[in-house]
């Protein structure tokens, strides 16, 4: 198999992508368990929230502009056809992740009445923003028309079963990961033990809607869904998925937090896995993929360089970022 | 409105929005780091509650314009999808090194903001000089795409395709030399004059001087230089336009008609020869007029109104900053006068419509073009029809953010006034 540079950026999409899925989903995982923060603790679990998200989310959104950069550096048609396409989709997203962002500063730095408010916009932008991601993934995969017309022109690309289904499991993917990453990062152990309840819920959700996902897969899938099941790789992957996903509950249930957290990860990047080698080579279903979308290849030997340059400059400043605020459980406050 | 004149409102509303939010975003950590430098050297207490002050100002224009930044980003396509689908080679390297450098900054405002009681201050204040250092490259490696947009260089056009690409092309837009200095003088200006008001005005009321005092100083360390440099780099900046993109002259001067000795217009005062000199250093030189080009290329015509009031503001602001230079100097400590702070309060809006006047002449000077001289915007816009609802939501959305946040600023001020 060769390897080509147009496969070095769709190797760089996916880095992005399943990076913003590990940390900014699991700030938007965050907004959703703020949303339904219950029982005696609720004000606790606002407050363990607040305190993971604020020093990290707004490094951890940069994927997104990372990921939507790249896009439109090495695939501008499939930025152009997207944009396109996905339009409507894409308008409400950006108003959950702009309504997310601002109501959560709002209310770290506001108080009072006014600050709870933001409180609860941030909630709700959090639990809905990542069900239009998983919606616009999906579309991708299934199918977007992108000749133009009325904005609504495209509403079934956007809203088939399928699509619906990968919303909702995105949705309880970063949910999930949140718990986990909580309950690793609670000090008290009924805080730790509310969101373990959660991780193991929002884990099973995820499983169920997983099922759905396949369920739902419709005729413009056929091909996807015969390279997710069929390949070489499905078994080991599923394997592997699997494999993760019963560590993540057995590490929970004994207390080693800091594994589960890595064991969660391994399980959401396995998921992504399996749909990004499932869609390849295509980036854009039907028509738009790899090798056919790719800019001029003197671009992407330049910039792909300086991608490899640039985050040899930024890992070791976002690993410190991540050490300082999220190494150690006693430490975390 | 037609579809196209949605698109364009709605991406003029969102940069306008945001520029405000980066502007200040990218100059308030300058300030918070020289704060908290004054701090950790002199031990005065009212720097370190500046610092603090100054970082909460930060963190909120921050987040707003990093989530209204992800949203231009998206925007680029949303509404101009052809013109990211001919120009996503060539402007990707900009971006890219803007994504990196501002990438950087949110790693380390994070630091900054929240790792006061994890790190040492030396190891703080660096986490500072980066975030300012980062503000700034971010603002510098965006604008290059601007100053590509104005002065397109690094590709062949075959068929209205771009061929022949240059990755590097973008960073060699003759625009950048002029574009590049004047947007961040805007930002450091504009942000640190409305800075300087806010702590006159303190002063003025005599609530708690000594720290607004500081402020006030620290403000004008930046301010100063800013407006005193600008209208030198905006001087450049019009000859670099009379070069390139003589047309947008004549809309920005109103300059009607072809003519040598061309004078300089403002409002109903004439003076010979001065546009011909000020353009090409000769008062006996040619400007092209209006009349010189078809009437479907000329630019609409709040560019003559927004040209005039960037150099109105441009041109106030550095007779007061030369005067407050020579007041400092003689005195050797900020001014005391009421009449200075009352001017210092009466200025503190004006740089950020200064800097929201010169955007729209850059960008609404350079149509009917996106790529001046190569893609219309006609051709670059998006086919979905039907953009009223997304502009209108956004607009919303926008206003909405901007009042919040203009309300927590000022019970901020009101805070400081009273109880600092």
């Amino acid at each position: 198999m060769n390897i080509s540079w147009a496969d070095v950026f769709a190797g760089f999409l996916f880095m992005g992508l399943a990076l913003y899925a590990v940390t900014g989903g699991a700030d938007f995982g965050g907004g959703v368990w703020d949303l339904f923060a219950r029982g005696p603790r609720a004000a606790a679990q606002r407050r363990l929230i607040d305190a993971a998200i604020a020093p990290i989310w707004e490094a951890n959104h940069i994927w997104l502009i990372f990921v939507v950069v790249l896009l439109f550096t090495a695939f501008p048609p499939v930025f152009a056809a997207a944009a396109i396409g996905l339009h409507l989709p894409l308008v409400l997203m950006l108003l959950g992740i702009t309504l997310r962002g601002a109501a959560f500063v709002f209310r770290h730095y506001g108080d009072g009445p006014a600050a709870r408010r933001w409180g609860n916009v941030f909630a709700l932008a959090s639990t809905i923003t990542p069900v239009l991601l998983g919606m616009v993934l999906g579309a991708a995969t299934r199918g977007v028309h992108s000749t133009g017309g009325d904005l609504y022109t495209g509403i079934a690309d956007w809203t088939a079963p399928f699509t619906l289904a990968v919303g909702a499991l995105t949705l309880a993917l970063f949910a999930h990961l949140a718990a986990v990453f909580l309950a690793a990062e609670a000090t008290e152990p009924a805080l730790a033990h509310d969101f373990r309840r959660r991780a193991l819920l929002s884990g099973v959700m995820a499983l169920l809607l997983g099922g759905v996902c396949i369920l739902t897969a419709d005729a413009p899938l056929a091909r996807f869904s015969d390279r997710l099941i069929h390949s070489w790789w499905s078994l080991p992957l599923a394997g592997a998925t699997a494999a993760a996903t019963g560590l993540t509950v057995w590490l929970l249930q004994t207390a080693r937090w800091r594994w589960a957290r890595w064991a969660a990860i391994v399980q959401v990047i396995g998921v992504l896995l399996g749909w990004a080698a499932a869609q390849y080579p295509v980036l854009l279903a039907p028509g738009y993929t790899v090798s056919n979308a790719a800019s001029p290849l003197i671009t992407l030997q330049w910039i792909a360089p300086m991608v490899v340059a640039g985050s040899a400059l930024l890992f070791p400043s976002l690993f410190w970022l991540l050490r300082t605020f999220k190494a150690n459980r006693s430490e975390t406050q | 409105m037609t579809e196209a004149l949605l698109a364009r409102s709605q991406m003029a509303y969102s940069l306008g929005f945001h520029i405000i939010f980066a502007a200040i975003g990218m100059t308030m950590p300058l300030l918070m780091v020289l704060a908290e430098w004054r701090w950790q050297r002199t031990g005065d207490v009212n720097y370190q509650l500046l610092a603090k002050r100054w970082a909460k100002g930060t963190a909120l224009f921050f987040a707003i314009g990093a989530v209204s930044g992800t949203t231009l980003s998206f925007e680029l396509g949303l509404l101009f999808p052809g013109f990211m689908a001919k120009a996503g080679p060539i402007i990707g390297m900009p971006f890219s090194l803007e994504g990196f450098a501002f990438f950087t900054e949110a790693i380390f405002l994070g630091m900054f903001f929240y790792g006061r009681a994890r790190l040492s201050q030396r190891v703080h204040l660096a986490c500072g000089i980066v975030v300012a250092i980062s503000g700034t490259l971010s603002a510098v490696f965006v604008t290059f795409v601007n100053a590509w947009m104005n002065s397109p260089t690094g590709f062949r056009l075959a068929d209205g395709n771009l061929v022949d690409i240059n990755p590097l092309g973008a960073l060699q837009a003759p625009f950048a030399k002029h574009e590049i200095p004047h947007t961040i003088l805007a930002a450091f200006m504009a942000t640190a004059l409305v800075v300087a008001g806010i702590h006159a005005l303190g002063v003025l009321r005599q609530r708690n001087v000594e720290f607004h005092r500081k402020g006030l100083m620290l403000a004008l360390v930046i301010a100063l230089p800013a407006t005193l440099l600008q209208p030198v780099i905006g001087h450049f900046a019009g000859e670099q336009v009379a070069e390139h993109q003589p047309l947008k002259l004549a809309a920005m001067e109103g300059l009607q008609h072809t003519q040598a000795h061309a004078p300089l217009a403002l409002g109903p005062i004439e003076i010979p020869g001065l546009l011909s000199f000020m353009a090409f250093g000769d008062t006996a030189a040619t400007v092209q007029g209006l009349d010189a080009f078809p009437v479907e290329d000329h630019p609409p015509r709040i560019v003559r109104f927004a040209h005039l009031t960037m150099i109105g503001i441009g041109t106030v602001a550095a007779g007061y900053a030369g005067l407050t230079l020579l007041m400092l100097l003689r005195k050797r400590r900020v001014p005391t006068a009421r009449w200075w702070l009352r001017a210092t309060v009466g200025l503190a809006p004006f740089g950020m419509l200064a800097m929201e006047a010169g955007w729209i002449v850059t960008e609404v000077g350079r149509q009917p073009w996106t790529i001046y001289g190569v893609l219309r915007t006609r051709d670059a816009i998006t086919p979905v029809t039907g953009l009223m609802l997304p502009f209108a939501i956004f607009a919303l959305v926008y206003t909405l953010l901007g009042i919040v946040v203009a309300r927590m600023v000022w019970s901020q001020i009101k805070a400081t006034q009273e109880a600092a």
